[in-house]
């Protein structure tokens, strides 16, 4: 598909397809949010168990698009057993790269490999950067998460 | 076949922009229930108008200030008549539909409705005709009541009776965005009559496709918008019976809707200028006179004729390519619809299926369509939907089923 390689790779198809820390967790002692991104009516519910400092275990209910499916999928596998501090480290880059011009997308992509900082298999939802209207899915399941991690004032 | 009169290959090359490419693809446009293309005449007459006769109305005794305000009170007749509204009183020009229902909301409705009282809404109803509504539900204790609809997504009459218990005013749309069903109106409208209820009718998606006669349906308010019409956005009328109008506060305060200001008061200006404070949208009313001439030249009735050969005929399609993994909501047959055709393909989410058609140069748009009560009743989230007019033909709707055919192939 021309054009299209860049907001559906593989990994994204594949995560899409086969969802990961789908399901529920009993509330408490799991916290719970709900997200919508009310342009598209999608909806995402994300459930977080912590022990300690630590993400034991995180399940995920999303109805929505494959973006927005695809990325909570690969963030509760990248944020399972991180600590706090780690997870809100990964959230802020990945929102980061959300927030990056289109024009700086390019050449963001050169320098992937010797990036220290790699996002690692989150790399693969830069391409999104360039559908803008899609920015909201991919960001929708992170928001939310965010929510549950970041103390309420 | 369509197309045996109706000369649609002419009619697409009056608008400029369909012949511009997406993608590296001609563009096929589906998304005119959003808002329809604009043909070269009325893009051509604005451009003129800022040329030659730009002034402001009702006020200037100099040349081009009386040709302004002579074009913009023309399109006015010219509205009336194309509604077969019996004044041109009965126009007032807003900016768009949604502000046509929030004035009915803010004047009649606020003047008239009390705690008790009860407005009856479809449930297809677009968000433009729910919210105003509910808002004045929760300011002053009136009741919202739904009409329920059927598997199909017609309106469900069955208990008529008693929804319409205590109701005063009953909000209809002509035509459902979402699904493209034709609603009874006239039906409707009688029935809220017998109980004397006022009817607001909203004909965004009916004024642009079929002949609209105010009279004939029943209606005590009618609004729609200029955009949807072949005119320009920032324009839109309400329609409403002289006496009703004439009964009614003013909405917004300013220049234009008064008579006389003192520093003791004001009086108000007379219908429909009443309700037309500050400058209007001169240029996109000029424009949208442009627009009901051109669709009058082409006739409404043929219009309706081709939009309905043409879902016919893309209904037929679908169906027989795709079979049961394409659903298509709404009412079965043609008939009993507009060219709004609202679908969902496998399990691909509507924005995964409009950004494949986009690489294929198809517009359609994917989502609630601004009726999320009525989604919540269909049971999904959202529905990708093509909607037609005049400008589309067959070779579109081909277009259309192998882009969709190229998603099932990316998601399957
Ligand atoms: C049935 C219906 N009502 C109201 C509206 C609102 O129109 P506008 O946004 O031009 O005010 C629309 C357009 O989307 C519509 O389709």
């Amino acid at each position: 598909m021309p054009g299209l390689e860049d907001l559906y790779k593989e990994i994204i198809l594949d995560h899409y397809k086969n969802p990961r820390n789908q399901g529920e967790l009993s509330v408490p002692p799991a916290i719970m949010e709900e997200g919508f991104n009310p342009l598209c009516g999608d909806e995402v519910k994300v459930y977080v168990l912590t022990d300690g400092n630590v993400i034991k275990d995180i399940r995920i209910g999303v109805q929505g698009c494959s973006i927005s499916q695809a990325s909570a999928s690969m963030m509760a596998e990248s944020v399972l057993n991180k600590t706090l501090e780690e997870a809100k480290n990964l959230i802020e880059r990945f929102k980061e790269m959300m927030s990056a011009h289109e024009s700086n997308i390019d050449s963001a992509e050169l320098s992937e490999d010797n990036n220290e900082n790699s996002l690692g298999d989150l790399q693969a939802l830069k391409g999104v950067v360039k559908y803008p209207v899609r920015i909201k899915c991919a960001t929708l399941g992170w928001n939310t998460f965010d929510q549950i991690i970041t103390p309420k004032e | 076949m369509t197309g045996s009169i109706f000369e649609s290959e002419k009619i697409k090359g009056d608008f400029p922009l369909l012949e511009r490419e997406v993608n590296g693809k001609p563009i096929v446009y589906l998304d005119s229930a959003a808002t329809s293309q604009k043909p070269i005449e009325v893009i051509d007459k604005m451009t003129d108008y800022y040329k030659q006769i730009n002034a402001n109305v009702h006020r200037g005794a100099y040349h081009i200030a009386e040709l302004a305000t002579s074009e913009m009170e023309e399109t006015r007749a010219k509205v009336s008549r194309f509604i077969n509204a019996s004044s041109e009183k009965e126009i007032v020009f807003t900016k768009n539909a949604t502000e046509a229902i929030n004035l009915v909301a803010y004047t009649w409705a606020r003047s008239q409705l009390n705690e008790g009282d009860v407005i009856l809404l479809s449930s297809l109803e677009h968000h433009s005709n729910i919210v105003p509504w509910q808002q004045l539900s929760s300011e002053r204790n009136i009741q919202i009541r739904w009409i329920p609809i059927t598997q199909d997504g017609q309106l469900d009459l069955s208990s008529m009776d008693e929804l319409l218990a205590d109701v005063k005013l009953l909000c209809v749309s002509a035509v459902s965005n979402a699904l493209g069903t034709i609603n009874p109106v006239k039906q409707l409208t009688d029935a809220a009559h017998q109980v004397g209820a006022i009817c607001l009718v909203d004909a965004c998606q009916s004024v642009p496709h079929f002949e609209t006669d105010v009279a004939e349906l029943g209606a005590d308010f009618l609004a729609f918008s200029g955009h949807k019409m072949c005119g320009p956005t920032g324009v839109g009328v309400l329609w409403g019976r002289l006496d009703l109008l004439e009964k009614m506060p003013p909405f917004l305060g300013g220049g234009e809707m008064i008579l006389n200001v003192t520093s003791d008061g004001f009086t108000t200006n007379e219908v429909p200028w009443k309700f037309e404070a500050g400058t209007p949208p001169i240029a996109e009313i000029i424009g949208l006179g442009v627009a009901v001439t051109y669709l009058e030249k082409i006739g409404m009735k043929a219009i309706r004729e081709h939009e309905q050969n043409l879902t016919s005929y893309a209904l037929d399609l679908l169906t027989d390519r795709f079979g049961d993994d394409l659903i298509i909501y709404g009412p079965e047959a043609a008939v009993e619809r507009s060219g709004v055709i609202s679908f969902s393909y496998r399990d691909i989410h509507p924005h995964d299926i409009s950004q494949v058609l986009d690489q294929y140069g198809v517009c359609v748009r994917a989502g609630h369509h601004c009726c999320k009560p009525l989604m919540t009743l269909l049971g999904v989230n959202a529905t990708a939907r093509a909607s037609l007019y005049i400008y589309n033909d067959e070779s579109d709707i081909k277009v259309l089923a192998d882009a969709i055919n190229e998603a099932g192939k990316i998601f399957s």
